[in-house]
């Protein structure tokens, strides 16, 4: 799991209200590397709930530095786009479980992949 | 004229049949067809009025003929008067009026009569008029009714022991008093002397069935029952169904006072049925009582069905069944063979649960073998979106599309955990969850797609939770792709892909969605009969085999034991997805199209 599907991702246990962002318990992060777009990565920092995306890149001590609010103008800082870019793409968990901020209800990660059926029993 | 005008084109349309202005010795009979319930006699008593007949072909099932006169006159003749004329149909209710069409030559359908399937037997005659009419005497229907079940299509008793419909086995710690009435042993003595069958049978089921009525297309249980199962009818003739697991159906003509004995493959690996009509297509030829009927199409009529009293004498089995059949087999898939369901006897959840997620989680490794190749449709769509788009691909699989456009992010989802993994392995991003409550933030996703989804789900409420569930994905202005499997193989006069690549299909009517009713068993591309069915996949070996490089090629194929799984599917009717999405609020249908036997449509969140 990446950073940036963790920023897509929200806890649906029912009665939750925002049940983002997921906390991160992480077991095993690895590093892999991707190649820089740039238009992508402008292109994907709107659609971002930034401040959890900082928030998380941080909790896996991979924050790099980056800013708890985004700046104004950010489309020309090429350093800026490729720490962005590097959180998003390049800091992945392999093992662990997402918990949900609310409910405290536990998702397990198995080799990169989240389990976010409710019931494990029913799978 | 104006009908006649529209009946012309609708043969065009639907059939393929191309008329012609100048008069020809051919015609085609609009409405005058087997499948609208006018017998061959009728018709052959209305054209012959205009001259001598060369050939008169009926295909079955098919609301129209074709006639062929010896003389152009004559064909003219029965043009100008006959067009537009009432013709009473079998059902003498019912009127219904011809069109007639000059057409270039008939294709006749010559068919050769398919083989019995093998191990079954008949025997003409077994029991004299005046016998039959005493078995059918000493039925006391009313007198009790506690082996007596009034099944919606079929009245039914058993003797012996019951024969019990939710597991389809008996109780052999349970036999009903009485054992098998005496007025039977008579017919089984005759039968024992005769060599039809080995053993004295100890259950006795009777059905009877009125016009109209049926019986799902199902094999007896194996470890329910010995080999060797005795079928007597009485009271009138029928068709019965049997059908290969390779597609091939025989419909089998069962004469009023025979019976029919399945052994072997006939007993262990065919189905056999009764589609549910008051009309049978049978062979014209009258020396023929017996045997399959075949598809030749100037040899075709009608039959009205009475009411048929069949007895099935069977021998209970003590012990597993050691056939070679294990694919059919329950007493060697280690599980008690599971009935198909029926509609009403399982929550939608239950029917999911058990006929759509245990089976993907199950047939995962095979089932993603055989997706590669992505929809190019599919692909168009998501080469569409720009560059740095967000797209959600829910109900993923084995997430054959999350890498076609590299400059997306795509992520998937799937209820199945094993087909995630293989996303996994493939290093795409996915998550394993529910399509009715997708753990994605809402209005966050430029697109979405949900190819060969929404199917599964086996209520509309479901199927129509699961579009919202799409759309609470998309931001304002995002779009959603959909497809689901369509009802229509055959659309335009282009058979899709999955009919292409098999068999011919089988043409049978389309029995109601009965709620009582088992979900009917689809044979592998053929076309649909019935919207809410389920699809057999044979989970093969190949991925082990693959693996091991001295594995033979007729390893690959071999099935598995316990290889057989059912997945539910509703497939959708023209325009039924496009109505579904309607009752979505703040979304348009942008477009909407049939591809290869799917309905397909692009949503717009507003």
């Amino acid at each position: 799991m990446k950073l940036l599907t963790h920023n897509m991702l929200r806890s649906h246990v029912s009665g939750v209200t925002r049940g983002f962002p997921l906390i991160i318990r992480a077991d095993e992060v690895k590093l892999n590397s991707v190649d820089f777009n740039r238009e992508f990565v402008t292109r994907m920092i709107p659609k971002l709930e930034w401040e959890a995306l900082v928030q998380s890149a941080e909790s896996l001590g991979h924050g790099s530095d980056l800013p708890r609010e985004l700046v104004s103008g950010y489309e020309n800082d090429e350093e800026f786009l490729k720490k962005v870019h590097h959180v998003l793409l390049e800091v992945e968990v392999l093992e662990g479980a997402l918990k949900c901020p609310e409910s405290g209800t536990e998702f397990p990660i198995n080799r990169g992949i989240p389990n976010m059926l409710i019931n494990e029993e029913e799978s | 004229m104006k009908k006649e005008v529209k009946a012309k084109n609708i043969l065009l349309r639907h059939e393929g049949v191309e008329t012609v202005s100048r008069p020809s010795k051919s015609l085609v009979v609009a409405n005058g067809g087997l499948g609208n319930g006018v017998s061959r006699q009728q018709l052959l008593e209305v054209l012959k009025t205009h001259g001598l007949l060369e050939s008169l072909v009926m295909p079955p099932n098919k609301p129209y003929s074709f006639v062929t006169y010896a003389s152009l006159e004559a064909a003219i003749s029965a043009y100008s008067s006959l067009s537009g004329q009432d013709i009473p149909s079998v059902d003498s209710e019912q009127k219904v009026t011809l069109y007639l069409s000059f057409v270039e030559k008939v294709e006749v359908q010559e068919m050769s009569h398919p083989a019995l399937p093998p191990g079954l037997l008949f025997v003409e005659n077994i029991v004299s008029p005046e016998e039959e009419l005493v078995l059918l005497e000493n039925i006391s229907w009313e007198t009790d009714n506690s082996n007596q079940k009034s099944l919606k299509h079929r009245r039914v008793k058993h003797y012996g022991y019951e024969f019990r419909y939710d597991n389809n086995n008996v109780d052999r710690d349970q036999p009903l008093p009485g054992g098998l009435p005496e007025f039977c042993n008579v017919l089984l003595d005759r039968c024992l002397l005769q060599g039809l069958i080995k053993n004295m049978p100890d259950q006795l089921t009777i059905n009877q069935y009125e016009p109209g009525q049926g019986i799902p297309p199902h094999i007896d249980t194996h470890s329910a029952f010995e080999d060797g199962i005795l079928s007597l009818s009485l009271g009138s003739e029928i068709v019965m169904d049997f059908r290969h697991p390779d597609g091939t159906t025989v419909p089998v003509m069962v004469p009023q006072r025979s019976v029919l004995v399945m052994s072997g493959e006939s007993r262990y690996l065919w189905t056999h049925g009764i589609t549910p009509r008051k009309f049978d297509v049978i062979q014209v030829a009258e020396g023929q009582k017996v045997g399959t009927v075949s598809g030749n199409t100037e040899e075709l009529t009608l039959s009205k069905r009475g009411t048929r009293t069949s007895f099935t004498f069977r021998k209970v089995r003590h012990g597993p069944c050691q056939c070679t059949f294990p694919s059919v087999c329950d007493s060697q898939q280690g599980i008690e063979k599971k009935s198909p369901p029926r509609v009403s006897d399982l929550e939608p959840e239950s029917l999911e649960k058990e006929y759509v997620h245990k089976v993907y989680e199950d047939i995962a490794g095979h089932f993603s073998s055989t997706r590669h190749t992505p929809w190019p449709k599919v692909v168009d769509f998501l080469m569409s979106l720009s560059a740095g788009s967000l797209v959600a691909d829910v109900g993923c699989g084995n997430g054959k599309y999350i890498g076609v456009h590299k400059n997306l992010y795509m992520i998937g989802c799937d209820r199945s955990k094993n087909l995630v993994d293989i996303c996994g392995k493939r290093k795409f991003e996915a998550c394993v969850c529910d399509a009715l409550s997708v753990p994605f933030r809402s209005g966050s996703f430029d697109a979405c797609i949900s190819i060969a989804v929404i199917h599964h789900f086996a209520t509309e409420e479901r199927r129509l939770a699961a579009v919202q569930e799409l759309i609470r994905l998309l931001k304002r202005g995002g779009k959603a792709l959909i497809y689901v499997w369509a009802m229509e193989q055959e659309y335009k006069k282009n058979k899709s892909k999955y009919l292409k690549e098999g068999k011919t299909s089988n043409e049978r009517i389309i029995p109601d969605a009965k709620s009582d009713q088992t979900l009917p068993i689809h044979t592998n591309r053929t076309a649909f009969d019935s919207q809410d069915l389920l699809v057999p996949w044979h989970l093969k070996a190949n991925n082990q085999a693959r693996n091991n490089e001295a594995a033979t090629a007729k390893e690959e194929n071999q099935l598995l034991p316990g290889s057989l799984y059912h997945r539910y599917y509703h497939v959708f009717c023209e325009g039924e997805l496009e109505t579904l999405c309607t009752r979505v609020t703040g979304v348009t249908v942008r477009h909407s199209y049939h591809d290869q036997g799917n309905w397909c449509v692009i949503l717009e969140k507003l």
